[in-house]
């Protein structure tokens, strides 16, 4: 089975010690988390946990069903790309020498679509949302002339299909 | 009522019916003992030499009981030393709730004097784990402590506990734990599931039926029997189904595994339909996946959903509990015998009978064998005994060989494989069921990995029966070296110590047997002797377990010599 890239989106309570618990189950197997993010979801109180990772399907169906027998997990789902509308967010920090002195940073600024955050006497910030693909061609550009600082969060997503959880939900405090 | 944390926990215990708990005491545990102190008339607890023999021997008493198991120990080297026993039961799914002592939550995270992070280091191997802050935390969590050590696949929960938490008031009020919103512990019975499984069975012209342990976990015997019994199915089990139903049960058809009988291996790859029931397919069950059960369609019985498809695809899962989902489909299937199927069941035992059983009952050898010592020990139990067996060669002669009427039998470390688990989980099973006889087969490996557990029985009184099958070698390890390894005995013979010396020096009854004559006097004495009892038996040195499916190697492979 050939290896394939993976979103796995996991409902949770929202608990201290349940990052260390999912993230164990990857580490078990030796899979690379490529990504990770943590946030609130849709539903009040409940955490939902966005994971990229590259396996095979038959290990995301393991992986998924030991994540979701953990006892603070609502429900994990796993999706391939093309199942979902996926994003990134990417911060630069550069010298802003560079913007009043190279014209072409202005036009990649531009062509881009990243936006400036902030200016200052010493540097300007600025920001790129969008695919991966996007933000490593903007970093590919930015790079000749100097990045002071770079970082790009974890991927965020959302299923195309409905994940049912919050009928779930109902039904469980039912 | 405004109580303290820790007179809290040994309340919350009283909830929930415990009356027994294992543990070893420490700095940060110190006000819990000073309340089991207190409540020492209702709640009983028992003084171990090392704190793995307290989870092992909570593990004992959740084995043979079916209730949870509770262990304490104070923080640091008192919890770390619980992480064996816990890993344990987390992969042979026992309940058992460890309760830690931890350092002052002023003092967390500052390299206190024996601090540890006992939380990270037990989630890989617990079921969940908590750590307790504030006092009025208490009574909520220790509720859903034991709602999930017991509930659905159960297993091993820590709940760690600071020490302010301890000595802080709150006010008490207790409510058990009945459901967790984020938590299923069993789905629930889907009727086409069992009605697509019924069809395959009731087609299907050579079935066979694997149980684990499932059936003991979910109290499923009875289903399992009336599904048997009707169908006409020949039955083998796991090393942890064992003793599911009674051994000489005429559709039992032996065990499965490394070592388990020729017949139901061989023919695991030979049925057209292979029902697995509260089992998990575990690598010494199926060996070589890549040629396990291809022909069959696999119908796969389990509580658990993450084990569907883990290790082998399921044609139908049906999912739920074991015990229900085996009294729907009763009224489903056909009455059958199987005879012709059967009989090449009995063909495969004969010849193994042949090859390897009256070898091993009625050997040649001068040497006592351990086969025929637990053959000895069934002629006096008449199959009634509880056998606890260690890890090893005499384990496996153990599930092989010995006879079990009653559920609840067979108690042995199946996934884990502890040596030294033996020893602390008799202790456990006989206090959970004094009423039954509880022997334990050791190795003289294993049994000097707790061997100072000789003085909680001393202490105790307890009366369980140890035997020592002795072959002065780490037997199982020096098996693979003659078979494997060219009998280069890296580190595997031992030079042990006086045996019955040092059971004597704990005040037990003790007997070594060296000659085959002797053998029957001496097991006869010990079981019924009222009070403990220890039997060393010399056995020949450099005997092997067969039947055996060299790891890599088909179930069909498996060898005879």
């Amino acid at each position: 089975m050939e290896n394939k890239t993976f979103t796995i989106s996991v409902y949770s309570e929202n608990n201290v010690g349940l990052l260390n618990r999912i993230s164990v189950i990857f580490l078990k197997r030796h899979i690379n988390i490529l990504s990770l993010n943590v946030s609130e979801s849709e539903i009040e109180n409940v955490s939902r946990f966005v994971i990229v990772v590259d396996t095979t399907e038959k290990w995301v169906k393991n992986i998924v069903g030991q994540i979701e027998k953990q006892i603070e997990v609502i429900k994990a789902f796993y999706h391939i790309d093309e199942e979902t509308i996926f994003l990134e967010s990417a911060i630069f920090k550069i010298n802003s020498s560079l913007l009043f002195d190279e014209r072409q940073i202005q036009n990649i600024i531009k062509e881009s679509h990243s936006e400036i955050v902030t200016v200052s006497r010493d540097f300007f910030v600025i920001s790129k949302t969008g695919r991966r693909s996007e933000i490593d061609e903007l970093h590919a550009k930015l790079k000749p002339f100097g990045i002071m600082q770079f970082v790009r969060s974890g991927r965020i997503s959302v299923s195309k299909e409905k994940m049912e959880i919050t009928s779930l939900l109902e039904e469980l405090q039912s | 009522m405004r109580i303290s944390g820790a007179e809290a926990v040994i309340r919350c215990l009283l909830e929930e019916g415990v009356n027994l708990v294992y543990g070893y005491p420490g700095g940060a545990i110190m006000p819990v003992y000073d309340e089991l102190y207190k409540f020492k008339d209702e709640l009983h607890h028992v003084l171990v030499r090392h704190e793995q023999g307290a989870t092992h021997a909570a593990q004992g008493f959740a084995r043979a009981t079916g209730k949870v198991g509770v262990a304490i120990a104070t923080s640091g080297p008192g919890a770390t030393n619980l992480v064996t026993g816990i890993a344990d039961a987390q992969i042979d799914s026992t309940p058992m709730v460890c309760i830690t002592g931890q350092v002052g939550k002023h003092l967390l995270g500052s390299d206190a004097f024996q601090e540890t992070d006992i939380i990270s280091i037990s989630t890989p191997v617990t079921k969940w784990n908590y750590q307790i802050t504030e006092a009025h935390e208490i009574p909520e969590i220790m509720a859903k402590a034991f709602y999930i050590a017991k509930s659905g696949r159960p297993g091993p929960v820590l709940i760690d506990i600071t020490k302010n938490a301890q000595f802080d008031e709150l006010d008490f009020s207790y409510k058990k734990c009945t459901s967790i919103r984020s938590y299923v512990p069993k789905p629930s019975l889907k009727l086409e599931q069992v009605k697509a499984a019924a069809e395959i069975i009731n087609s299907a012209k050579k079935p066979m039926i694997v149980f684990g342990q499932g059936i003991i976990l979910g109290e499923a015997e009875a289903e399992l029997k009336a599904f048997v019994e009707k169908t006409g199915i020949p039955a083998a089990w796991t090393v942890l189904g064992l003793s599911a139903m009674p051994t000489d049960h005429p559709l039992n058809v032996g065990m499965v595994g490394m070592h388990g009988n020729y017949g139901p291996n061989v023919l695991t790859n030979e049925c057209d339909v292979l029902i697995a029931l509260g089992m998990r397919f575990d690598d010494r069950v199926t060996g070589n996946l890549a040629t396990y059960a291809k022909q069959a369609k696999v119908i796969h019985f389990e509580i658990d959903p993450a084990e569907v498809d883990k290790n082998v695809k399921a044609d139908v899962a049906v999912l739920g509990d074991v015990k229900e989902t085996l009294a729907a489909i009763l009224s489903m299937v056909d009455s059958k015998t199987h005879e012709s199927w059967h009989n090449e069941f009995k063909e495969k035992y004969n010849i193994e009978l042949e090859a390897v059983i009256n070898d091993e009952l009625q050997p040649k050898k001068e040497g006592i064998s351990m086969g025929e010592t637990i053959e000895m020990i069934n002629k006096h139990s008449k199959g009634d005994a509880i056998m606890v067996s260690d890890v090893g060669q005499h384990q496996m002669f153990t599930c092989r060989y010995s006879k079990f009427n009653s559920t609840k039998s067979n108690i042995t470390s199946g996934g884990l494989g502890t040596m030294g688990f033996a020893l602390p989980a008799a202790i456990g099973a006989k206090m959970g069921r004094p009423d039954r006889e509880v022997v334990a087969i050791i190795g003289d490996g294993g049994f000097q990995m707790t061997i100072q557990e000789l003085g909680t029985i001393f202490q105790t009184q307890v009366p369980v029966k140890i035997v020592v099958l002795n072959n002065e070698f780490l037997g199982m390890v020096r098996q693979w070296q003659q078979l494997f390894f060219d009998k280069r005995y890296a580190s595997t013979e031992m030079i042990n110590p006086n045996f019955i010396a040092i059971a004597e020096g704990y005040y037990i009854k003790a007997k070594k047997v060296t000659k085959r004559e002797d053998l029957d006097a001496a097991v006869a004495e010990m079981m019924a002797s009222k009070e403990s009892y220890f039997l060393e038996v010399l056995v020949e040195k450099e005997n092997n377990v067969f039947p055996m499916i060299p790891t890599g190697a088909s179930v069909s492979d498996i060898r005879l010599s």
